[in-house]
């Protein structure tokens, strides 16, 4: 294969639903002198589940935290459907406020209980300063969240005596425990045993079929992207490989996008 | 090619560097040995004539202030009062000062970096006078008795405290601070919810060591005017009255211990029971 064809989108297939509530435009992000998004576009439907796929270090991570925020691109820009361009501090704390992120390292506190990390996700609903507990309806809600994910029995346990699937659900709860419009899931199946994750599943799809809630996932598995994903986007050394539908994603172009990263052949 | 003819080895390659990092060691060990060395010479402590009597002398102490004498134990409650009061007292004044100024000086809890310094700076400055300084200070600005060693204590625990405080929060994870700032909650809010809870067993820490250093602190207060109970020792000891000395010292062994022992309780709680409760 020669480098110009890895280098060149190897297709993007439109596909009819929704419009597009996220979208990204020529989006670059450079750290320490490397590039790890070059270019980057691609729309994320409402009432769809898009999957992010590709090899380690291609990227996939830091578009998704690019999508809630937590990274800056040196260029390009994410747009929303209600939103437009975000530009503003104010444009991004309105997305910030709908969004939710099950982050890979579950991001919890281990020496708070699992109900106070899913409480976590209240926290613009009480003053960092308030003396007074949690509202009723952030501690409903977070017990709701718990129960979800079968740990309402443990929720006083302190989260660091939990096994790695157990702190995945702590996380799981506490991203949907607001009923986000905007769900990131950075492997959100990677500790969890099958049956979980066939639950976790089924959840994220209804999110977004019954909810039309955007759900974003980084996935490994590409089985599991192609059976849970409306569309699929490929990223492979920052630069998206592909664009289309889960069903256009063949063995073919799951080689191209997994295959190395093109600097390593340049010397070929 | 004839394997391990001609090759050279991995450890050639890294045989010149690592001769210089050793020998750069050795330099460094030998160096802070012979500052320890100046420092004993100029301090007088390689002259040993003057050890010669010392071990007897102090042998004469220890009998002369055997038994311990207990008989005026009925004196001793208000000072020792007085001086629990002042190092508790200057404690809390000097966690409550502390714990915001170390938000401040934290690198990564908001606030700006040249904040950041001026508050290092100050908190440095306020830390550098001793104790007993603060104590002469305050007991001109106030007069005598246990409120200027309050202050005192309050004035140098805010610096002592404020920098274990500061390095304490700069010390937590990043990725629960991350994951609120991804849903949009305020500086503030992650200060509150995610890196004050994980540093909280560190600031307790802290808080317990401090604790038990202002309540020696607070008896060596009395010496410049501050009360309490290390006026006591030191006037048993001026009037020779070496038996009450060494009881004095024996109820001032008992209290700071007491207090390690509430400190260790309040440790466990914070490290292992149950979580705390919103």
């Amino acid at each position: 294969m020669s480098m110009l064809h890895l280098a060149a989108p190897v297709s993007f297939i439109p596909v009819a639903p929704a419009a597009p509530a996220l979208r990204v435009d020529g989006l670059s992000v450079t750290r320490g002198g490397r590039a790890i998004l070059r270019q980057v576009s691609a729309a994320f439907a409402a009432g769809a589940v898009t999957a992010v796929v590709g090899p380690s270090g291609a990227g996939k991570t830091t578009l998704l935290n690019v999508l809630n925020g937590l990274v800056e691109p040196s260029c390009g820009m994410v747009a929303s459907e209600q939103l437009g361009a975000l530009r503003s501090a104010e444009s991004w704390a309105a997305l910030r406020q709908r969004a939710a992120t099950i982050f890979q390292d579950h991001a919890l506190i281990g020496r708070l209980s699992a109900l106070d990390n899913v409480l976590l996700a209240f926290a613009d609903t009480r003053h960092p300063l308030s003396p007074w507990p949690w509202p009723r309806f952030a501690r409903e809600a977070a017990a709701r969240a718990l129960a979800d994910v079968g740990l309402l029995d443990r929720a006083f346990e302190r989260v660091d005596n939990f096994s790695g699937g157990e702190r995945q659900r702590v996380g799981v709860a506490r991203a949907l425990a607001r009923g986000p419009r905007l769900l990131l899931g950075d492997e959100p199946f990677s500790s969890l045993d099958p049956p979980l994750a066939r639950r976790l599943c089924d959840d994220l799809r209804a999110l977004a079929v019954r909810d039309g809630v955007t759900v974003v996932l980084v996935l490994h598995q590409i089985a599991l992207a192609r059976a849970l994903a409306d569309r699929i986007v490929g990223l492979n050394d920052g630069r998206v490989l592909f664009d289309g539908p889960a069903h256009a994603f063949d063995a073919a172009t799951e080689a191209t996008v997994f295959a190395a990263h093109s600097h390593l052949n340049q010397g070929v | 090619m004839i394997l391990g003819a001609a090759q050279p080895s991995p450890y050639d390659a890294l045989a010149g560097d690592w001769r210089r990092l050793q020998r750069r060691r050795l330099t460094a060990g030998a160096l802070a040995a012979a500052a320890a060395f100046a420092a004993f010479a100029y301090a007088g402590a390689l002259e040993f004539s003057r050890y010669a009597d010392a071990l007897r002398t102090l042998a004469q102490l220890a009998q002369d202030s055997t038994p311990p004498d207990f008989s005026r134990w009925r004196e001793w409650g208000r000072p020792l009062l007085e001086t629990l009061a002042t190092g508790i007292a200057g404690t809390a004044l000097g966690a409550a000062l502390a714990l915001p100024l170390s938000a401040l000086a934290a690198r990564n809890a908001g606030a700006p970096v040249w904040l950041n310094e001026i508050v290092r700076f100050a908190l440095g400055a306020v830390r550098s006078l001793p104790g007993l300084i603060w104590g002469v200070i305050f007991v001109a600005a106030v007069g005598f008795g246990p409120l200027p060693g309050v202050l005192a204590l309050g004035a140098h625990s805010t610096g002592m405290l404020g920098k274990l405080f500061f390095e304490a929060l700069e010390h937590v994870e990043p990725g629960p601070g991350a994951a609120l700032r991804a849903q949009g909650a305020s500086k503030l809010a992650v200060f509150r919810y995610a890196q004050l809870p994980q540093a909280l067993p560190r600031l307790a820490d802290a808080l317990i060591y401090r604790l038990e250093h202002n309540l020696r602190a607070a008896t060596t207060l009395g010496l410049v005017g501050a009360g309490g109970f290390g006026l006591e020792i030191v006037t048993a000891f001026h009037l020779f009255e070496y038996r009450e000395a060494s009881a004095l010292i024996l109820v001032l062994l008992a209290l700071v211990t007491s207090v390690n022992f509430f400190g260790a309780a309040l440790r466990r709680s914070l490290l292992h029971a149950r979580p705390e409760r919103k």
